[in-house]
């Protein structure tokens, strides 16, 4: 099918299966070899690349982004990054000042990644850089070229303007999304692609009929209302952190470190929650704050909420041609906390992710919404350790207690990430820091300077 | 050697970029860098192919262990894009890619080994495509019980070499026995993926008459062509193999590399075609070997200050299913069983197992991180002991400062760099040469015990070598003063008394890291250099560059011999056409090797340079000079450029060869005596952690490092390496962890379950300087080199983490690696007991 967008400034029409990646394309089609494969699953960052839309320039991976989610937008690779007559960028020049390269395969990744946050005015090296894995330097002369550019100027040439333009393959509603899905209930749905991206790059799984979900612009709307946050399943987790990060600072904290800079700007919450997996960061969060997922299937709407909503490994309460339409969470749980644990801080997949909000009145805990990602097949409410609280005074002695009732919520598992008998006793041990951090102490390491 | 010693100084990590080029000393940036920013900087995937170029993909074994009694292909042969499917039957010569010790087929042939070994090879018309039909092969394996675990190997007594290696100095047991105190103790250390961030690739291009030209992402051109000419049936002089840059390398492309390029080769003969192939990343995970993980065992004797009277280690190496560098790299670790602590009586025994796993191979370090944490451990556990410090347990076992030890040698009569051995005697290599890859670290040649062995009587290392280069004592003091450690060391104490769930931690760890290759003929090199008549020049030697920064280190050492700008000398690729029987760039010792070749080539051109000048200017040759891109004679002076245009008139030759060969080793591995080492580099490092008590999550707050590259090259890129290692060391023993399940799968097989350091992980105050001090050595411009000797830095925060674990309790922690947060965890909960 054909394909238009802008590539580093020059309009560019192809033919290609919509579900070829861009970096393939880049390399093999176009003959653009300086965006390198270095892991072709996301986590590495050699791909870098910025595509610029409707919400801005945001860097992305192009290992695990279809073609079929680019018309209309603009691409800008390594290459463009140097003006068009070779003036190279300030952070192409930091960059070989600094010191910033050693065997250079990582290297236009991250330049991509520097100029995508140089532009977006982005300070906070160390978030918008996680996503970009080097082997060589340690990082240091990376970040030091990066602080040396943050003050320089914005090159002109890095603005793009998205052309715009229809996609094959891609509904422009939940309307039309919702007659094509009830047409195909076996079509697979692409949001942001970080997982089904996988389906092809390492699994060669056929996807069947496909839709890609990002012309669905009403479903990717952020409602804000004195009582609740309302998020379109096509919310990217990036937007979902900014939205979250004054009323839910533990969990705007969590998605910081939920995959990178690369992965929240694809992802999206929708894609999140309907993937159904035991170790997504999101619903343990979400769960603890009550939230409440709707979900369409032709012109029907329904709400469940979310704890009610995985059902066993694999299996969700979603009929054939139903989907995720947005989910709702309620503002001023003041004390919701989310706690990931990861052998890596950033860019893990959590052993365990806990997620906590207790209420206290009169000392006393009168409700409790606790919930674990990584501890059973499904995301999940700890129903015992709740009512082991609920009741009681809001003590060592009560949170001591309860710890034994984890037993009874949970039976872990161990794998690569972690011992079962490691779950049980961090997710206790969450408990425990739950009521430090209410209290006031120092209970993350990443707090502590030298 | 030099006596006087100069006074150090701190290089800070923010250089300014040097006003002239010509001096050997200057911080350039690499020479790469504007390719690298623009994403110019072509690598084997990226060189543009002919049309009709294959690619290749392997299918691997699902079973650990077993015979393979048949291979249904036939879904593999029809799958979309297919044109060939190779299987061991269909190779036309030797079926191996070993280093040397012939046991590791391409393709299976009879038995399976290890989950992820390829059994055969599919030919396609896209890389896609040959992916997508290697997984349609079946394979018909009887199983058996695989040897997994280093408790496996030992129980089956499955081992390379027929038993334990074992040194010995002095009387351990005695020692041990009469000691004051005595402690024994146990660490286990995982192994480490390479995580090179370009994966393993090779391109072959069939030539006229049956040759083959291969450009292959290696760390070794010569074996690539050695392997590939064996597997074609052809000489070595068929074969040319290139190699311009490395995505990385660290040890991982020394030999694992000959897989792909043999595979390509071979295809490429049968079809006539280019074959291209690169593994994706999961299938290189799977496929090769990592850094070894090790158990070291060990029972130390000591008195009440700490100093050890006696100590006994040892080494369990799991090596996997085939030998490929083990050896060597467990030699290494014993060599390094010492660090940097002078042991009175020592026994290190070493156990080389053989495990249904991948072949563990070469990695930074080779086998010395896994030595030095073993002794290190040592110090730990003999200062909790004690109660004292850590750092006064270490200075009270350092051996003798250099100055001491040149008196005492002096005293004495014995040797050391002022009284340099004589060389071995030249090794005859026709008798071994049949189907022995000399140039591979893992051969087995009997030349080295022919050398003149000695034993050092003072100041000596388990291996009977004089340490005459020591310098720790001071660069200690230098560091603990700069890092403030003792200070901190109360302020922790404290800060851990006030806070009930987190907890700091502080740590110390020297290194002193052995320069030469143990296998000794491996240590020369050779280097091919042309003058053009316009003054530029073109460079070629035997080393590689995988981002290290060693190809501008020695066009530097070119531009400073003739006095010209670094920029006038142009280096290509590594190529076995033009620089043959290349020793691996590897051991650190790329640039004193290919430097010392590079300079010994410009020279022999300066020299027929200034001869024609001199005899044109009636002037003695000395009288000639070469500096700041001019060359004067007499009164009269020129450009370089001119220079070379009237040496050309002259018909002089400004093409050259330059050959070196480290002097004064000799080694007997077997029965570990001799002088292995050139010169010792060394360092030490002071890293500050805090831990959380309730998980087991740490984070490293801040680095302080004193790393010796001697007369340093290039301040900057040296700087660069001893950062990027210490990320890497500390990532080894901190977020790294491989995991096998119990079928001998490895679960660990890409970024998203391996972590390797991200961004966030370095430390936030890192404060890296260079002990700036000429090498007493004659090495080139008296540099040090630098590759390995940092990564051991990492150690440091492997220390510091066990410090804040013992802050927990007054129990031993025995804190084991890596200490990702469940291991720092349990280690908790042992110290509280």
């Amino acid at each position: 099918m054909d394909i238009t967008f802008l590539l580093n400034g020059e309009t560019v029409t192809t033919q290609t299966s919509p579900t070829a990646t861009l970096l393939d394309w880049l390399r093999e089609g176009r003959g653009l070899r300086g965006t390198k494969e270095g892991c072709n699953e996301g986590d590495c960052g050699a791909c870098t690349v910025m595509v610029t839309d409707d919400h801005g320039p945001r860097a992305l991976n192009a290992c695990i982004l279809f073609m079929g989610q680019l018309s209309g937008k603009a691409v800008r690779t390594v290459e463009g990054i140097a003006a068009p007559d070779g003036t190279p960028h300030p952070v192409q020049t930091a960059m070989v000042d600094h010191h910033g390269s050693q065997c250079g395969f990582c290297t236009p990744g991250f330049v991509v990644s520097m100029a995508t946050a140089h532009l977006n005015g982005r300070t906070d090296h160390d978030d918008q850089l996680a996503g970009n894995l080097c082997r060589c330097t340690g990082y240091a002369p990376i970040v030091r070229a990066a602080q040396a550019v943050a003050a320089t100027p914005i090159p002109g040439w890095m603005h793009d303007t998205a052309p715009g333009g229809a996609t094959p393959h891609a509904p422009t509603s939940a309307d039309d999304l919702a007659a094509w899905y009830l047409d195909h209930p076996d079509g697979t749905l692409i949001a942001g692609a970080t997982d089904v991206g996988l389906w092809v790059t390492k699994q060669f799984r056929d996807l069947g009929d496909v839709a890609f979900l990002h012309a669905c612009t009403d479903l990717q709307q952020i409602d804000v209302t004195e009582g609740a946050i309302r998020f379109g399943a096509g919310v990217t987790m990036t937007r979902v952190l900014d939205a979250v990060a004054d009323d839910y600072p533990s969990y705007a904290d969590m998605i910081r470190r939920y995959g990178s800079v690369q992965v929240r700007n694809a992802a999206t919450i929708g894609g999140n929650i309907a993937n159904g997996s035991p170790i997504g960061d999101n619903p343990p969060a979400l769960i603890a704050l009550d939230a409440v997922l709707h979900l369409r299937r032709g012109d029907v709407v329904r709400d469940v909420a979310l704890a009610d909503y995985f059902l066993s490994y694999g299996r969700q309460s979603r009929q054939p041609g139903e989907f995720v339409i947005g989910v709702t969470i309620p503002r001023g749980c003041h004390d919701h906390r989310v706690y990931k644990l990861s052998k890596r801080f950033d860019q893990d997949i959590s052993a365990v992710c806990g997620a906590f909000d207790v209420t206290v009145t009169d000392g006393t805990v009168t409700r409790a919404r606790i919930a674990f990602g990584g501890m059973a097949g499904v995301p999940k409410r700890a129903s015992a350790v709740e009512s082991a609280l609920i009741g009681r005074p809001w003590t060592d002695a009560t949170v001591s207690a309860a710890l034994p009732a984890f037993a009874d919520d949970f039976q872990p598992l161990s794998d690569m990430r972690a011992s079962a008998a490691y779950r049980l006793t961090t997710a206790q041990n969450m408990l425990r820091r739950y009521h430090a951090d209410l209290s006031g102490q120092t209970v993350d390491v990443r707090k502590v300077r030298a | 050697m030099t006596t006087q010693k100069p006074a150090p100084q701190a290089a800070s990590a923010a250089l300014p970029q040097a006003a002239t080029a010509s001096l050997p000393h200057a911080p350039l940036t690499h020479d790469s860098a504007p390719l690298h920013v623009t994403g110019a900087a072509r690598y084997i995937d990226d060189i543009p192919v002919p049309a009709g170029t294959l690619h290749l993909a392997f299918g691997l074994s699902t079973v650990a262990r077993g015979v393979l009694t048949a291979l249904d292909l036939d879904a593999v042969r029809a799958a979309p894009g297919v044109v060939a499917v190779l299987t061991a039957a269909d190779l036309p010569f030797a079926n191996d890619v070993s280093p040397s010790n012939h046991d590791e087929p391409l393709l299976a042939t009879d038995r399976v080994h290890y989950v992820g070994q390829p059994l055969f090879a599919v030919v396609a018309d896209s890389h896609l495509a040959a992916r997508y039909a290697a997984r349609l092969g079946k394979a018909a394996i009887t199983t058996e019980a695989p040897v997994l675990t280093i408790q496996d190997a030992l129980a089956a007594n499955a081992r390379f070499e027929d038993g334990p290696r074992i040194w010995t100095k002095g009387c351990v047991d005695t020692a041990l026995s009469r000691a004051p105190h005595r402690v024994q103790g146990r660490i286990d250390m995982g192994g480490q993926e390479h995580f090179y961030l370009e994966g393993q690739a090779a391109l072959a291009l069939p030539q006229d008459n049956g040759d083959m030209v291969v450009q292959s992402s290696t760390q070794h051109p010569t074996e690539i062509q050695h392997k590939v000419a064996e597997a074609l049936g052809l000489p070595m002089h068929a074969v040319r193999v290139e190699v311009r840059r490395m995505g990385g390398g660290f040890g991982g492309k020394e030999s694992q590399g000959n897989a792909l390029a043999v595979a390509c080769a071979v295809a490429a003969r049968l079809t006539g075609r280019a074959c291209k192939m690169r593994y994706d990343r999961d299938d290189d995970m799977i496929v090769t070997g990592k850094r070894h993980d090790f158990r070291i065992d060990y029972d130390a004797g000591f008195d009440a200050q700490g100093r050890l009277t006696g100590v006994d280690f040892t080494h369990h190496t799991r090596c996997g299913w085939a030998m490929d560098l083990s050896l060597p790299v467990a030699d290494r670790a014993m060599l390094h069983a010492d660090n940097a602590y002078l042991l009175d009586a020592c026994r290190i025994t070493s156990h080389r197992l053989k495990t249904n796993t991948q072949s563990a191979t070469a990695f930074r370090g080779f086998g010395g991180p896994q030595g030095v944490l073993g002794i290190e451990r040592v110090m730990d556990h003999v200062a909790h002991v004690l109660g004292l410090d850590p750092v006064d347990v270490r200075r009270a076992n350092y051996y003798a400062p250099m100055d001491t030890v040149a008196a005492a040698l002096k005293a004495t009569g014995g040797g050391g760099l002022s009284a340099p051995r004589p060389a071995a005697p030249p090794e005859s290599i026709s008798e071994k040469a049949s189907g022995v890859d000399l140039a591979g670290r893992g051969a087995q040649v009997e030349a080295d015990d022919r050398a003149a062995v000695q034993r050092d009587a003072v100041n000596t290392t388990p291996y009977g070598m004089a340490v005459t280069d020591f310098i720790l004592d001071d660069l200690t003091a230098r560091l603990l003063d700069s890092s403030d450690y003792a200070a901190r060391r109360d302020r922790i104490a404290a800060w851990n008394a006030g806070n009930p769930l987190l907890k700091r931690g502080i740590g110390f760890s020297p290194v002193k890291f052995g320069i030469s290759f143990t296998l000794t003929h491996l240590n020369q090199a050779g280097a091919l250099v042309h003058v053009y008549q316009d003054g530029s020049v073109h460079l070629n030697h035997g080393g590689t560059e995988m981002g290290q920064g060693m190809f501008q280190k020695v066009a530097q050492v070119a531009a400073a011999r003739f006095g010209i700008d670094a920029g006038a000398v142009k280096i290509t690729a590594t190529d076995t056409g033009k620089v043959p029987n290349t020793s691996a760039t590897a051991a650190s010792s790329g640039a004193d090797l290919n430097g010392m070749a590079v300079a010994a080539a410009c020279d022999t051109i300066r020299d027929r340079i200034a001869a024609c000048l001199a005899e044109l200017h009636q002037v003695a040759p000395d009288q000639v000079r070469f500096k700041d891109g001019r060359v004067r004679v007499a009164q009269d002076e020129m450009s370089f450029a001119q220079a070379a245009a009237v040496a050309y008139v002259n018909r002089v030759s400004l093409s050259a060869t330059g050959f070196y060969r480290t002097p004064d080793l000799a080694w007997d591995r077997v029965k570990g005596q001799g002088r292995p080492f050139l010169y010792f580099a060394q360092g030490a490092a002071v890293t500050e952690v805090v831990i959380d008590t309730l998980t087991g999550e740490n984070r490293i707050l801040r680095c302080d490092i004193l790393h010796d590259a001697g007369s340093s090259l290039n301040p900057a890129l040296d700087l660069g390496q001893v950062e990027g290692a210490y990320v890497q060391g500390a990532g080894w023993l901190t977020t790294e962890e491989l995991v096998w399940d119990d079928a001998g799968r490895l679960r660990t097989h890409a970024p998203s379950t391996y972590k390797i350091p991200a961004c966030g992980d370095r430390p936030e105050v890192f404060n890296v300087a260079l002990w700036d001090q000429p090498n007493p050595a004659e090495t080139i411009y008296r540099s040090k080199a630098v590759g390995e000797p940092p990564f051991m830095h990492g150690i440091s925060a492997f220390l510091a983490l066990s410090h804040a674990v013992q802050a927990c309790g007054p129990h031993w922690a025995d804190l084991q690696a890596p200490a990702t947060p469940e291991a720092v965890l349990s280690a908790i909960a042992r110290a509280r007991g």
